[in-house]
């Protein structure tokens, strides 16, 4: 397979022997995707570029109003964050459920962005904080809103072989604000989801309004989605149960599941997505109240 | 392309050529001879490969060897010392949690690393902590009752 195996000290040499090796080489961080889509030919490449030995870029960080992962962060580090337990809540459920901790302790977050799966479980919570990723490359660096770099299935518009993302950053949730993961699987671990979601709320001073409502899904699009319609729906209405056990049926106008051989069948998951709705919308706002 | 690679394997600093594309549980194996590891998916969906680099459980059949220059990695060949079995292994054979063996060396690199971060995991915690590793024969039960018995939880025979 590849015939190389590097590892640069700083982010200017990695993307120096990605120019220099012209689309040949390509950046590996945990690798626990790449290595597979590697071994079974969906990939090529010449040469791994390892950016696990980058001093600096594993920090989770509460910095200038916005909480930053750098690009080596895995998901083990993420869910055992205090910071990231109790600011982004939801972002902790979702990466303590990654696989098994034997993924989780090699397995970076930016990798799982990069992976552009739709169903990804620490993208979906990121996308629904809005975060934003920041991506190095020869022209320099730039911040780029989450939702911008997936292009379908497993396919990113970062360029891997000419790129590379150095940092996610998003605002921390503060008073008011809550949020929760739900997902749904045929086992409890290593299963991939049947349906998985991130919810974002925040109430008003009184905690009977919704004044903001965030929502991620996935696998109901070719990409990570955001339910806009259903966020709309809900904000502005009542906190209370039944007002929300109605309103999450707006989903189904907007999030198309189709029926998996290996999943679940698209009705399945249309009976299924106002349940993991409710559950997630409950969860986060007690986590606002609380 | 051949590479070298240093690293210390249980305890003992191992320098030696790989290939850039050899994937550390088959150096682990057909280089270094240590053949405990076992491949069971070679997919990161089974545990079987699990070794500890640098105190955590990796599955080796996905990590790259190279990707490991310089660190830390234990194998189950680690654990016995001057001929005494780890407790781990102590308790695995009392309680009768190894059937065929095969997924045994993974699942005790995996409980090493639960109980070496978390001595006394509650039935969740360990649960969770081995959850990265299957087994077809025993139904896991024997397997969590003896790191249970290891956590100071069971009753020692």
């Amino acid at each position: 397979m590849w015939e190389d195996y590097l590892f640069p000290t700083t982010v200017e040499q990695a993307l120096a022997i990605l120019r220099d090796h012209r689309g040949e080489a390509r950046i590996i961080a945990g690798g626990t995707d790449l290595i597979l889509e590697l071994e079974n030919g969906e990939r090529a490449t010449n040469c791994l570029v390892d950016i696990t030995r980058i001093p600096g870029l594993d920090g989770i960080e509460l910095q200038d109003g916005y909480i930053t992962l750098g690009a080596n962060v895995t998901h083990a580090q993420v869910a055992d964050s205090t910071l990231i337990q109790e600011r982004a809540t939801a972002l902790a459920e979702g990466c303590q459920q990654v696989g098994g901790p034997q993924i989780r302790n090699i397995a970076t977050v930016v990798g799982n962005v990069v992976s552009s799966q739709p169903a990804a479980d620490a993208t979906l919570p990121l996308l629904a904080l809005d975060a934003e990723a920041e991506i190095a490359d020869e022209e320099g660096t730039k911040w780029h809103a989450l939702g911008t770099l997936f292009e379908g299935p497993g396919s990113s518009r970062v360029d891997s072989t000419a790129q590379m993302v150095t940092r996610l950053r998003f605002l921390p949730l503060s008073a008011r604000q809550g949020s929760a993961y739900e997902r749904f699987a045929r086992r409890r671990a290593l299963a991939l989801p049947i349906l998985a979601g991130a919810v974002v709320v925040e109430t008003d001073a009184t905690g009977k309004v919704f004044e903001g409502v965030r929502i991620s899904l996935g696998p109901v699009a070719p990409v990570p989605f955001r339910a806009r319609r259903t966020e709309k729906a809900l904000r502005g209405s009542s906190t209370d149960g039944a007002s929300i056990a109605t309103k999450v049926h707006t989903v189904l106008k907007e999030a198309k599941p189709r029926t998996s051989i290996l999943r679940a069948s698209m009705e399945y998951r249309r009976e299924l997505l106002p349940v993991l709705l409710r559950r997630g919308i409950t969860r986060a706002l007690q986590r606002a109240r609380g | 392309m051949k590479r070298k690679l240093e690293m210390d394997v249980n305890g003992k600093r191992i320098v030696l050529e790989v290939e850039a594309s050899a994937m550390l549980v088959d150096v682990l194996r057909d280089q270094l001879g240590l053949t405990g590891t076992k491949v069971g998916c070679r997919e990161g969906e089974c545990g079987a490969c699990t070794v500890l680099v640098d105190g955590m459980a990796v599955n080796s059949c996905l990590v790259p060897a190279l990707k490991v220059r310089g660190r830390r990695v234990e194998t189950i060949e680690g654990l016995a010392s001057e001929g005494q079995l780890h407790p781990l292994q102590e308790a695995f054979v009392e309680r009768g949690a190894v059937q065929c063996g095969y997924c045994t060396p993974g699942m005790i690199m995996a409980a090493k690393a639960l109980l070496d971060k978390n001595p006394h995991p509650n039935r969740e915690e360990t649960k969770s902590g081995l959850s990265g590793n299957l087994c077809r024969c025993t139904g896991y039960s024997k397997i969590i009752e003896a790191v249970e018995q290891v956590a100071g939880f069971g009753e020692v025979e």
